[in-house]
């Protein structure tokens, strides 16, 4: 299961060029964030890897198969995506029946649907939720039923996009810990996120995009602690990050590639030594 | 000083059957204030925002409310939508539901030709808001036809347009990249501080709120629970803030496990350059007590 990006270019038919010779290579199992500027064309991207846009130019491969020649309904048995704004996803009348859509209408086995609604919401905190109107839910709780529809469909290659938006510290942290977990089981987990913070304690391998470009790639610790990339791309250093440089403006030999807070620990009680 | 906003005994429930989405609120919001909310999802801090802004009781009409809502004076409940959205302005949580025109520079000027201002005024204040939040760029574009973050500032620039007294906001950073967020938040404590108004602003993440908050608001279960300065959160107890929702920052967990690992410090810093200071001036002190 992987994904292939080669030289895609894409215009929207209102003309507005949202990719620019993207070039990028997904493996199987890896565990990606798609971070940059607003605007940059992240969302236009994934939006390829399930065939819901096709390309102007170039091609993308999901598992050997070119999106140009798959339907979107074919796509979805092994792509699973959440949309940045949950109004495009969310069309059923109850919590429940809009999380037991995707598996019902795949044909999965009725108790296993029961099962895996159970276990993700539980997880998702909807459990109090199924019986309500989606269309009736507050922002956060709506990403969540979002969020839900497509995990319990549990998905080889699961696109996120910005899934923890909205969502409180408890929330944040249980939906870091599912998607660590997934990735454990081996899915390919793709995510746009602005939250640094979130990306510095996860660490997945980073991309990040400017102007319809990928202009870095690489491990989120070496990706969210340059200077250069950072400016580029409208983001910001972790706090931890940002801390670990005024020290080093003072104390030159302090390293300044650290974004966890456990690294900063080992690295203050080394350097007190 | 002066009470812009006074709440009374307020309750609301979306449907009468329903539990209440906001239980009982009791608050005093002085002219100039820079409040923050944080609570965990669903405690109730867009129902707050929507009582303050007038949707509450107007257009949620199916809904029951209770209490008292008073804005710059006057209750909300006797004050057309169209009049407490003059002096109220508010950035909703999801920012394309609150596009409306067909190019961004209309739906910018929508709001400053609803009041009936000069055409060269309108003009002035939908150039400046573009710029403020750069999106000039786009003035051309379809609303619709955008990417989130700039849809958020779209929404923010509509609002801004607006120059309303008291500016209420809903996570409006969630879609923003990083740099966006600050910027955004820079212009708007420059307001606050310059034009006097009175900020509410609905955000999770507190290393951003905190930049500019004098007073923080949690919300559980459509109660407060917290309402104080911002530094007395720590003060109090990092794990009830947790239980909450509010998401501490890094700086601030690093140093509450260093002083759980039995490290001692002065206070614990809310800026990354004070905490520098802490940490070169104070740390291995207690390395040399505890050893
Ligand atoms: N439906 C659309 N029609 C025309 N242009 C669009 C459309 N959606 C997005 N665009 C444009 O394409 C470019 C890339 O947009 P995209 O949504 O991919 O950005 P993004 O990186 O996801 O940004 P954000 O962080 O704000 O979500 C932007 O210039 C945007 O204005
Ligand atoms: N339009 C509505 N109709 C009925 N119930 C609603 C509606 N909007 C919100 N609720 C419910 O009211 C409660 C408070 O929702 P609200 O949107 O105020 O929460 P919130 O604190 O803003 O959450 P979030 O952080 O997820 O945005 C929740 O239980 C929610 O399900
Ligand atoms: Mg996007
Ligand atoms: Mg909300």
């Amino acid at each position: 299961m992987s994904i292939t990006v080669k030289n895609l270019d894409y215009t929207y038919p209102s003309g507005v060029t949202a990719l620019n010779n993207v070039s990028l290579k997904i493996n199987k199992g890896e565990y990606i964030a798609i971070m940059g500027a607003n605007g940059a064309g992240k969302t236009t991207l994934i939006k390829h890897f399930n065939g819901l846009l096709k390309p102007t130019k170039g091609h993308v491969l999901v598992n050997d198969i070119d999106t140009i020649t798959s339907s979107v309904a074919e796509m979805a048995k092994i792509v699973g995506f959440v949309f940045q704004n949950p109004d495009h996803q969310l069309f059923l009348t109850t919590v429940e029946e809009e999380i037991k859509f995707g598996p019902t209408n795949f044909d999965f086995p009725e108790e296993q649907i029961q099962e895996d609604m159970e276990k993700v919401v539980t997880f998702l905190n909807l459990k109090n939720l199924l019986k309500r109107s989606p269309f009736s839910l507050s922002e956060g709780e709506r990403k969540r039923v979002a969020l839900a529809s497509v995990l319990v469909m549990n998905p080889e290659i699961l696109i996120l996009d910005e899934p923890t938006m909205g969502q409180d510290a408890i929330q944040k942290r249980n939906i870091a810990k599912m998607i660590n977990e997934l990735n454990q089981q081996g899915r390919t987990i793709t995510l746009v996120t602005h939250d640094v913070e979130f990306v510095a304690e996860c660490q997945p391998r980073v991309v990040a995009m400017t102007e319809g470009r990928v202009i870095a790639d690489g491990m989120a610790k070496d990706v969210l602690t340059n200077l250069e990339i950072l400016a580029k791309t409208k983001l910001r250093p972790p706090q931890i990050t940002a801390l670990a440089w005024e020290i080093a403006n003072q104390e030159q030999s302090f390293p300044k590639d650290v974004i966890t807070i456990s690294e900063m620990k080992t690295n203050l009680l080394e350097f007190r030594r | 000083m002066e009470n812009i906003i006074q709440i009374r005994n307020l309750k609301f429930s979306y449907r009468p059957s329903r539990q209440p989405a906001i239980r009982e609120i009791d608050l005093d919001i002085r002219k100039g204030e820079y409040i923050a909310i944080a609570g965990l999802s669903g405690c109730g801090k867009s129902t707050f925002c929507r009582c303050l802004n007038g949707l509450i009781p107007h257009f949620y009409r199916s809904g029951v409310m209770k209490g008292s809502v008073t804005v710059d004076g006057l209750d909300t409940r006797e004050l057309p939508l169209y009049e407490i959205t003059q002096k109220v302005g508010m950035v909703f949580q999801d920012p394309e539901s609150q596009l409306m025109a067909l190019t961004v520079e209309r739906d910018i000027a929508f709001g400053p030709e609803n009041l009936g201002l000069p055409r060269e005024e309108i003009r002035a204040r939908v150039e400046e808001a573009l710029e403020l939040v750069k999106i000039a760029h786009l003035r051309e574009r379809a609303p619709h036809e955008l990417s989130g973050g700039e849809q958020q500032r779209v929404a923010i620039a509509s609002v801004l347009a607006l120059q309303p007294k008291i500016l209420v906001l809903d996570e409006p950073t969630a879609n923003l990249d990083p740099a966006g967020a600050v910027d955004v938040l820079n212009i708007i404590e420059n307001l606050q501080v310059q034009k006097k108004i009175t900020v509410i602003i609905v955000e999770h993440r507190l290393e951003l709120a905190l930049q500019s908050a004098t007073r923080l608001l949690i919300m559980h279960d459509g109660t407060l629970v917290f309402d104080d300065k911002p530094e007395k959160l720590i003060a109090k107890d990092i794990i009830p803030a947790e239980a909450y929702g509010v998401q501490m920052p890094s700086l601030i967990q690093l140093f509450t496990q260093l002083m759980d690992e039995g490290h001692s410090f002065s206070q614990i810093p809310f800026n990354i350059p004070l905490a520098a200071s802490i940490i070169l001036s104070e740390l291995g002190s207690a390395r040399s007590t505890s050893e």
